[in-house]
């Protein structure tokens, strides 16, 4: 990136250059200058005076390791909001780093979004606090994605391989075998669908996350990032494979028009009218919490797979806690995601269900052997662990993937509704996203 | 101040520039705290999209100056008049309707002939009390194919009513709720209207043998046309704005209203999602500009008539 006055991110740019120079934006900005090392002296030195960490996360988890963090260290007051879940959160952070005002000290940031926040340097590369010697401590997958460049703008707080949750019950009921591939998943559809005209196989009406996900796992590579160069490309074999397979259960109306997270949803889920979910290991805790009545209905497989006998697998969500450059007591921010994301605080989100991104806990006897009643007592970290282990480190997301995924139902999003065929609803979106890259200064190729 | 021109006597002209003066700044201080208020709510925020609008900010390359560029753009921008054509259709549609209504209530209830009069005009004016995005909740649950009145309809009687949330049929459906929202709103106006109407003119008219329907089309209509005319006004603004409803069903039918489905809402996305904050407001004023257009011209028109 050059050196020039005119990178200077978004509405940071005039009135930081003239006025702040000297302190928020001057001192994070630049990304060479960071090797000012803060050492953990100094960081013990903050925690014995104390002050005030503002943390914006949606996390449930994070309350009880805010009570222990405020337990341990008297001094420290972490004050947790809720700003909203995900694109929610996001607005509100871009809205408060553009006025440069109530700009959180810790913010959860979800992986695919993060590359954002650290491309215009509104996150704070962490080397300097000594974030780069716990690369080993997480899984890969995780670990690769609060990496952008040299820098590191993020600790990993949990992590989302992939399983297939489906619904015992219902596909002991019909007899159908749980599918191990995506061609045997739309068979099962079939039959599903057959016996019993309300059940669905799983429910979708254009996700970008899954869609996203499932093209990690087939392979595709529809991103190519190289600092500002930006590459983007939906047609390669692995998104075939993906258009192929999931264009036949749309045609043939195999998934129900439920969106996520929606009433309806929750309300499939738990009567086994939609009787699959390929989503992120952290998915228990919803399950548990959100569908109550279909407890011990429940099952955890590995994701199906697009080859026979392969063992692919992808993240799904999972997020990181930031700190954004403009925040304040960094010391004591910095601090406090060490103790969440890497110190005795995963523990005890692990007991709170959250799923996580350090291998030594992923490798642990106790954490695989946990049961979950809610399972009807399968030990379901075993197939989770498993899945992070074949999550292909190769999955870049754009640097703007927030805006991308805001607009896929604007484009993609045609093909659930009309006769537009999957194929061309990702054409659609790959060029709307070059426009908005163009746009936006990247070089992007098609 | 102008119209402050006292007569001044000849043999009194050399104390006139100090007079002149101290009467200059009497005057701004009258106007004074009014001025500083009018400037800094409406004046300044114009003034500052104007001034955004003439930049670009970028997430490569930061912000520069690209003078019109941006209005260039949007005068270009598909998505943009594709959701302007919308509001268009919805404002054609929409408003004739609404106002119909209203108007037909509104008569209704001055005509006198009505059991439970009271309680027929608060039933009929209390939606407009629900906000508006409590109104759009309440709708997408009942419009709900699966689980919501529409999915019991259909369960219940054994039909497949058309889905209300699909890409052909949420304009009308957003319409509804719109319709649902103001007709008491504006029947409200139109009651006010017509209740000044002097009586003596219904007696006269009695006594010339006119019937209701030539009482209404010779007197009440005449004598509510600069109410009718202020309602299709704020009508056409409202349905220009239209926002709330489509961003609330929006999570409903996600492929049915997309992030530039009315010209608010693509300003909105583009500033929230986009980070695209000059563009948005280029395109804001844009629609500002055509919206006092369309009014003004239909003011023009309703007045010219009613001259």
């Amino acid at each position: 990136m050059p050196k020039h006055p005119r990178r200077l991110p978004r509405g940071l740019g005039l009135v930081c250059a003239l006025a702040l120079a000297a302190t928020a934006c001057g001192g994070s900005d630049d990304g060479n200058a960071s090797q000012e090392k803060v050492g953990s002296a100094d960081i013990r030195a903050a925690l014995k005076k104390g002050g005030t960490v503002t943390v914006w996360a949606w996390e449930p988890t994070l309350k009880q390791v805010e009570a222990d963090f405020e337990k341990k260290y008297p001094k420290v007051d972490v004050k947790l909001v809720n700003a909203g879940t995900n694109n929610d959160q996001y607005k509100a952070l871009q809205n408060a780093i553009s006025a440069k005002k109530g700009v959180p000290d810790v913010a959860q940031i979800e992986y695919y979004a993060l590359g954002q926040y650290a491309l215009t340097k509104d996150v704070t590369d962490l080397r300097a606090y000594g974030a780069d010697k716990l690369g080993r401590s997480y899984s890969p997958g995780p670990w690769n994605s609060v990496r952008s460049g040299d820098g590191i703008y993020g600790l990993p707080m949990d992590s989302g391989p992939m399983a297939l949750f489906y619904n015992k019950k219902v596909f002991d009921k019909y007899k159908i075998a749980v599918p191990t591939t995506w061609d045997e998943y739309v068979e099962a559809g079939r039959k599903l669908h057959k016996a019993n005209p309300k059940a669905y196989i799983t429910s979708d009406v254009g996700d970008a996350g899954l869609t996203t996900s499932l093209l990690w796992q087939a392979g595709s590579h529809p991103y190519k990032v190289d600092g500002t160069k930006v590459g983007i490309d939906f047609t390669d074999a692995g998104a075939k494979k993906y258009t192929d397979t999931w264009q036949r259960l749309i045609d043939e109306k195999l998934v129900a028009p439920a969106v996520g997270w929606s009433d309806d949803w929750y309300k499939g889920l738990g009567d086994g009218t939609i009787a699959t979910l390929p989503i992120g290991a952290w998915m228990p805790a919803n399950f548990a919490s959100g569908v109550k009545n279909a407890a011990g209905d429940w099952r955890v497989a590995p994701l199906p797979q697009w080859t026979k006998g392969a063992k692919a697998s992808a993240e799904n969500g999972g997020s990181s806690l930031a700190l954004p450059a403009l925040g304040k007591n960094k010391e004591l921010a910095y601090a406090f995601v060490q103790y969440a994301n890497s110190g005795e605080g995963v523990q005890t989100r692990i007991k709170g269900g959250a799923f996580p991104a350090t291998t030594k806990d992923l490798n642990s006897k106790a954490f695989q052997d946990t049961e979950f009643p809610y399972f009807g007592g399968q030990k379901a970290n075993r197939v989770f662990a498993e899945s992070a282990k074949n999550v292909a480190t190769d999955w870049k997301y754009l640097p703007y993937q927030v805006y991308a995924n805001s607009i896929f139902n604007d484009t993609v999003g045609k093909a659930y509704v009309s006769g537009t065929p999957l194929s061309k609803g990702l054409k659609a979106w790959q060029d709307a996203s070059v426009k908005y890259g163009t746009e936006q200064g990247f070089t992007v190729q098609k | 101040m102008t119209t402050l021109q006292p007569p001044v006597a000849a043999g009194r002209r050399p104390s006139r520039p100090p007079w002149r003066r101290a009467r200059a700044w009497t005057g701004w201080g009258f106007i004074g705290p009014f001025v500083a208020v009018f400037a800094l709510v409406f004046l300044a925020p114009l003034a500052y999209s104007v001034y955004l609008s003439l930049f670009r900010d970028r997430l490569i390359g930061g912000t520069t100056f690209v003078g019109l560029d941006n209005y260039q753009q949007a005068l270009k921008d598909d998505q943009f008049w594709a959701a302007l054509e919308r509001v268009a259709l919805f404002l054609a549609v929409q408003v004739p309707i609404m106002l119909g209504i209203a108007l037909l209530v509104a008569l209704a209830l001055d005509s006198g002939r009505l059991y439970g009069k009271d309680f027929f005009r608060i039933s009929i004016f209390l939606p407009y009390a629900v906000p508006a995005v409590v109104a759009s909740l309440m709708w997408g649950f009942m419009y709900g194919s699966r689980f919501g009145l529409v999915g019991d309809i259909n369960d219940g009687l054994g039909v497949s009513l058309p889905d209300p949330l699909s890409p052909d049929l949420v304009l009308a459906s957003i319409g509804n709720i719109v319709t649902w929202e103001f007709v008491g709103y504006n029947m409200l106006i139109f009651y006010s209207a017509l209740r000044v109407v002097p009586h003596s003119l219904y007696e006269a008219a009695q006594i010339d043998g006119a019937g209701q329907w030539r009482v209404i089309t010779a007197i009440k209509l005449p004598a509510i046309r600069g109410a009718l005319v202020i309602a299709t006004i704020f009508s056409i603004i409202g349905s220009f704005q239209l926002f709330n409803e489509p961003a609330i069903l929006q999570k409903l039918a996600p492929n049915a209203i997309t992030t530039d489905y009315t010209p608010n809402y693509y300003t909105y996305s583009l500033s929230f999602s986009g980070q695209q904050h000059n563009y948005s407001a280029t395109v804001a004023i844009v629609m500002g500009v055509i919206t006092m257009i369309v009014a003004y011209v239909v003011q023009l028109r309703g007045m010219r008539k009613g001259a």
